[in-house]
């Protein structure tokens, strides 16, 4: 008789190509393919629903059809290593950029990215806000300023902020400026993740406080960025949403 | 018994978060015990975990897994082990429940409930799985019977005995979801009271309940449990009949696709509320301590 690991991998074949399994029957045999067929959907829908769950934005850019072909697509080259199935679509985005189909859709691989930092955000670890009365009280030469495990910074070569915001729903059609963006993805205070666009001062400040420079530092990396950066505005954004978290002083 | 009280739970889902905690403040009683999927749950920290978190305030709380893979030849995930470990360290659930199934192959996740057959060898795998389960979760598990479309010329027990034999070498409690019981029975064109006798119902400690989709071959109706609907007459019905037989047990309305507003879910709580005090015990003791000492 048929072992076990042998069935459970004809099966596995099967959901790829609709051939039943050796064994597999239903009262009537001649159904056996009809019901193979409730699970090879199963599949396909569940996986595709979690990746369009997760890449929304994508989804709408290329149309449900084009979604549900391209989640298929890279489901059958990588099924998700674990069941948590928030994990699975890391590697979408470069999925996207080497598809020579895409080729006209360049910014879909950085729309991509925006959606997969949102979902990390919306999963990362808890951690709490600094004491504001901490960055008053400490050397700004010497002062790390940790930031939230939810804060990603994206430097992306197309304008995939803007047109992650134009398809948000009550959106304001606005003209999409060419070029790149960087994107901040955190998740505020509120538990809701937000995505801004930063321009070159704050990018460079709190891509600075990422690799755990001191405050000054960030500062005067920013400066070199934008010469009349201020990093206040900043600095009391990321405060606000919850996002710097206690660093350490060197 | 599963720590969970007799009475109606709800799938919980974020967005009924406030409609559940304004039910609750209305009538503690409302619903017995939320349940949710283990896997759902696996980030660190954010919405998900501050709402379960505080629900857990109140609530009896089920985990119910969907990615283990019991049923599978290949051996249990240990990472994937080790993080349900730790999210049960973390909520300390009443129950923890999962399925006859396998759901994994060769290291890829196929996020579907496949079926196995019912073999010796199949049972010495399952049985070893959920020992492993329980030992590295240092607590009992129950076994979830599966909604199946096919059938293997290799099986050679019997689901409910298959079940009942897991039982007995592994000391897990099962789950029986009657709507996939319902699925079975009318796929394969059983008699739905000869499978639920063929159960073995003094081991069940939870019950599902859920909608179906019906599909239609030339022999007759096939049944796809997708848990987008409400419950089925016949699965009331069956639900009657259970608890006539062997009285109220924790039963779980399932709603995981097109989710309803709340008051269609709730609807549905207390419709499986009335049946389950129709046996006129309408909170056993387990009801009460987990109230009254919520962990």
């Amino acid at each position: 008789m048929m072992r076990h690991h042998d069935f459970v991998a004809a099966f596995a074949a099967s959901l790829r190509d609709g051939v039943p399994p050796p064994g597999m029957t239903a009262g009537r045999p001649e159904e056996t393919a009809r019901r193979l067929a409730v699970y090879r959907n199963n599949v396909a829908v569940s996986l595709t629903e979690a990746l369009r769950a997760h890449f929304p934005v994508v989804a709408q850019l290329v149309g449900d059809a084009c979604f549900a072909a391209l989640a298929r697509l890279f489901a059958a080259g990588r099924l998700p290593p674990s069941p948590v199935l928030a994990e699975w679509g890391e590697t979408f985005p470069a999925f996207l950029e080497g598809l020579p189909a895409l080729a006209d859709y360049p910014y879909l691989a950085d729309v991509a990215r925006i959606e997969h930092a949102r979902l990390q955000a919306f999963h990362a670890a808890d951690a709490p806000a600094i004491d504001p009365a901490r960055l008053g009280e400490a050397d700004p030469g010497r002062l790390r300023l940790g930031l939230h495990p939810s804060v990603t910074l994206l430097r992306l070569a197309h304008p995939a902020v803007s047109i992650w915001a134009a398809h948000q729903p009550g959106a304001a059609r606005s003209p999409i400026p060419p070029g790149p963006e960087t994107a901040l993805i955190l998740r505020e205070r509120s538990l809701a993740i937000s995505v801004r666009r930063l321009g070159p001062g704050d990018a460079a400040l709190i891509g600075e406080l990422r690799q755990g420079k001191p405050l000054l530092a960030a500062a005067a990396a920013a400066r070199a960025a934008d010469p009349a950066h201020d990093p206040r505005p900043c600095l009391l954004q990321l405060m606000t949403a919850g996002a710097l978290v206690e660093g350490t002083v060197a | 018994m599963s720590g969970l009280p007799a009475a109606a739970g709800i799938g919980f889902k974020p967005v009924h978060f406030a409609a559940l905690r304004a039910a609750l403040g209305k009538d503690p009683a409302a619903i017995g015990f939320i349940e949710v999927h283990a896997e759902t749950y696996m980030g660190e920290g954010g919405l998900l975990h501050a709402q379960l978190a505080a629900l857990r305030q109140d609530l009896a709380l089920s985990l119910h897994g969907i990615g283990l893979s019991i049923g599978g030849p290949d051996p249990l995930d240990r990472a994937h082990l080790a993080r349900l470990r730790r999210l049960c360290d973390r909520y300390q659930p009443e129950s923890f429940s999962e399925h006859l199934a396998w759901s994994s192959h060769g290291g890829g996740y196929l996020a579907d409930l496949l079926p196995l057959p019912y073999t010796s060898e199949t049972l010495g795998i399952v049985a070893d799985h959920v020992d492993e389960v329980q030992q590295t979760l240092g607590r009992r598990m129950l076994l979830e019977n599966p909604a199946t479309y096919v059938l293997f010329e290799q099986s050679s027990i019997p689901e409910g005995e298959f079940l009942a034999a897991v039982a007995e070498r592994t000391g897990c409690g099962l789950l029986l979801d009657l709507n996939n019981l319902f699925v079975s029975a009318t796929n394969h064109r059983r008699d739905v009271d000869a499978m639920l006798a063929g159960f073995p119902l003094s081991l069940a400690e939870e019950i599902h309940l859920a909608g179906h989709a019906e599909e239609s071959l030339p022999d007759g109706p096939l049944l796809i449990d997708n848990h987008a609907s409400p419950v089925a007459d016949p699965v009331w019905a069956l639900l009657a009949e259970v608890v006539r037989r062997v009285g109220p047990l924790p039963t779980l309305i399932e709603w995981d696709n097109d989710v309803p507003d709340w008051p269609v879910l709730a609807a549905e709580a207390e419709r499986a509320t009335a049946i389950l005090r129709s046996a006129g015990q309408p909170e056993g003791p387990a009801a009460r301590t987990s109230r009254e000492q919520p962990a």
